[in-house]
């Protein structure tokens, strides 16, 4: 193992689930190089071989646009993730390229108080190493939910 | 008699009110089950497109009552319960698969495809011990079958005799208005369940609804893919619960009545990094960019722009419904097709800049009105009566909903 590599990939992880959950939303296309590839979908599609996303987005401005939405233009009811990130395999690609695999859970918590278990999950990750000012970024980012099923609504990306 | 008939009234403005006990009462979930999942309806199954082989099955629901639904040797779609005749376990496991018998796990009692009980394990005992009388007739509590009908390649199923034809059903306009959209094979492109905290009439009354669209929706009002003063109509078919809402989204580009009115969801200055995903192509050919049409009790088509997709709207218990969706392109897409369908599917389902906000608002009007069961909600947009309409500044089909429902309900 690469404890350098898995170290910085692990760190990478912690920042973004931090940016999240801390509601610093608009951090959130900065971890993603500027063509990207950011889609959720479930395990049931990925088998079946269906194309089809949650939310897709192809590049850094269409993961603004969610954001600015999500402040701006969509009606919800405020809530906020406690993402749990665990289990993290790491495999170097070449000198600028990272392929990573890890589990989640996120707790969703209503402003109402009740919390539930929101989603759980994998992250299938290409990171770049060197991507803008030196720093770590996603290339591509597959969050693969173990259900089919979203309770009410997904507002905030995972 | 009923619990329901003899103690719930509705109220003597007709159908522009809606009492909230309907949302709320188990008594009248429970007769729903009877009168109008297994009553005479069409109630949605999925895409034939799902069992394309001889052997392909699905398990579904037709409101609470689990079905199969199947492709047999001959090719021809079945639908019965998803029950054993002998204990009535569950004869399907899976949401879907290829086979060609189904065994219950239970007791290894064996089906065909066509829902017929064909083998009874050690029926004549083992060894000259045990096994079933000679006279016992176990298929007499055999899954029942459902009549199946496909329409544009939509399956539906009836547990009644009554039911009439499926086109009748839907009524002509509305079955028009399913056929520009099923013009051609369709392609699959995935799925996923909203889970909403309502109950299921909230939801059916809001896709429905043509009076909030562009109202509670941004999306619609900002980027005009949906304005009350764009040309547009909707119709409403059958005993008043089909319906189908449509609107030309470049039919006025710069009216400004929302502007002029204050209205939050034409706010300004919101604009997008990327708009490309908004870019659509008039597939179609009649400049029609937004189509949403359903069918009582449980059935959504939409067209919004090039995302296309149906809903299955099932009944979870009172309080709780699931969304069940199937988005689609057809088979002769692209690979260009095929992205700007994936780029515009993220204006529906559960995180849909669009759909986001009628999965939140169903369940603002179940809690709204939970103290508030004998009160009722004011339903007189576009007056009190259930016709077509040029203008969606109506809440006609919401009418025609309950008048559907209140003949198969007697209430």
């Amino acid at each position: 193992m690469d404890a350098a590599l898995q170290l910085a990939v692990e760190n990478l992880l912690a920042r973004y689930v931090h940016a999240i959950d801390d509601d610093r939303l608009e951090d959130w296309p900065g971890f993603f190089a500027e063509t990207c590839l950011y889609r959720i979908t479930t395990a049931e599609n990925l088998e079946r071989g269906l194309p089809l996303s949650i939310i897709y987005g192809d590049s850094r401005a269409m993961l603004a646009d969610r954001v600015s939405a999500l402040r701006h233009a969509n009606i919800y009811e405020a809530q906020r993730y406690r993402h749990t990130v665990s289990s993290t395999l790491v495999e170097r690609v070449d000198a600028n390229t990272a392929r990573a695999s890890s589990n989640f859970q996120v707790v969703r918590i209503m402003h109402t108080g009740e919390s539930m278990l929101f989603a759980s999950g994998r992250y299938l990750d290409r990171i770049r190493m060197k991507g803008d000012g030196g720093e770590l970024q996603f290339e591509e980012r597959v969050v693969v939910l173990d259900s089919r099923s979203v309770d009410t609504l997904l507002a905030i990306p995972l | 008699m009923s619990a329901v008939t003899e103690s719930r009234a509705w109220p003597a403005e007709g159908l522009a009110r809606v009492p909230y006990w309907i949302y709320q009462d188990e008594d009248v979930y429970r007769r729903e089950q009877e009168h109008i999942y297994r009553g005479d309806t069409w109630n949605f199954l999925g895409l034939e497109a799902e069992l394309p082989e001889k052997g392909d099955f699905k398990t579904t629901f037709v409101g609470e009552m689990p079905v199969v639904v199947t492709r047999d040797e001959g090719g021809a779609l079945n639908c019965f319960e998803n029950r054993c005749a002998h204990r009535g376990a569950l004869l399907c496991l899976k949401s879907r698969g290829n086979t060609k018998e189904i065994t219950c796990i239970y007791h290894n009692w064996t089906y065909d495809l066509e829902g017929n009980l064909t083998g009874v394990a050690f029926r004549r005992g083992v060894r000259g011990q045990g096994g079933m009388p000679e006279d016992a007739k176990p298929e007499s509590e055999a899954p029942r079958k459902l009549r199946v009908a496909t329409f544009c390649g939509l399956m539906f199923a009836t547990l009644s005799e009554a039911t009439p034809p499926i086109e009748q059903y839907i009524g002509p306009e509305v079955a028009a208005k399913i056929r520009r959209v099923m013009k051609e094979p369709v392609r699959l492109l995935g799925g996923y369940t909203q889970v909403l905290q309502s109950n299921w009439k909230l939801y059916f009354e809001n896709v429905k609804d043509t009076y909030h669209a562009s109202l509670l929706h941004l999306f619609f009002s900002t980027f005009r893919l949906n304005r009350l003063e764009q040309k547009g109509g909707v119709v409403v078919g059958g005993e008043g619960g089909s319906h189908a809402s449509f609107t030309m989204m470049k039919s006025d580009p710069s009216g400004d009545e929302y502007e002029r009115a204050g209205m939050r969801s034409a706010s300004g200055g919101y604009a997008l990094e990327a708009p490309q995903m908004l870019e659509s192509v008039d597939e179609i050919g009649d400049g029609v960019t937004l189509q949403i049409l359903t069918v009582f009790p449980g059935f959504v088509l939409q067209q919004i722009m090039n995302s296309l997709a149906v809903r299955q709207v099932l009944p979870k218990g009172v309080r709780r419904t699931e969304l069940v969706w199937t988005c689609f392109g057809y088979a002769s897409d692209d690979a260009r097709m095929t992205e700007l369908r994936m780029k515009q599917a993220n204006l529906v389902g559960p995180a849909g800049y669009i759909s986001l906000e009628d999965g939140a608002a169903t369940g603002f009007v179940q809690r709204g009105a939970a103290g508030a069961s004998e009160r009722s909600s004011f339903v007189e947009m576009g007056g009190r009566t259930v016709e077509s309409n040029e203008s969606r500044v109506t809440e006609t089909s919401v009418r025609g909903l309950w008048q559907q429902y209140r003949r198969h309900m007697g209430l």
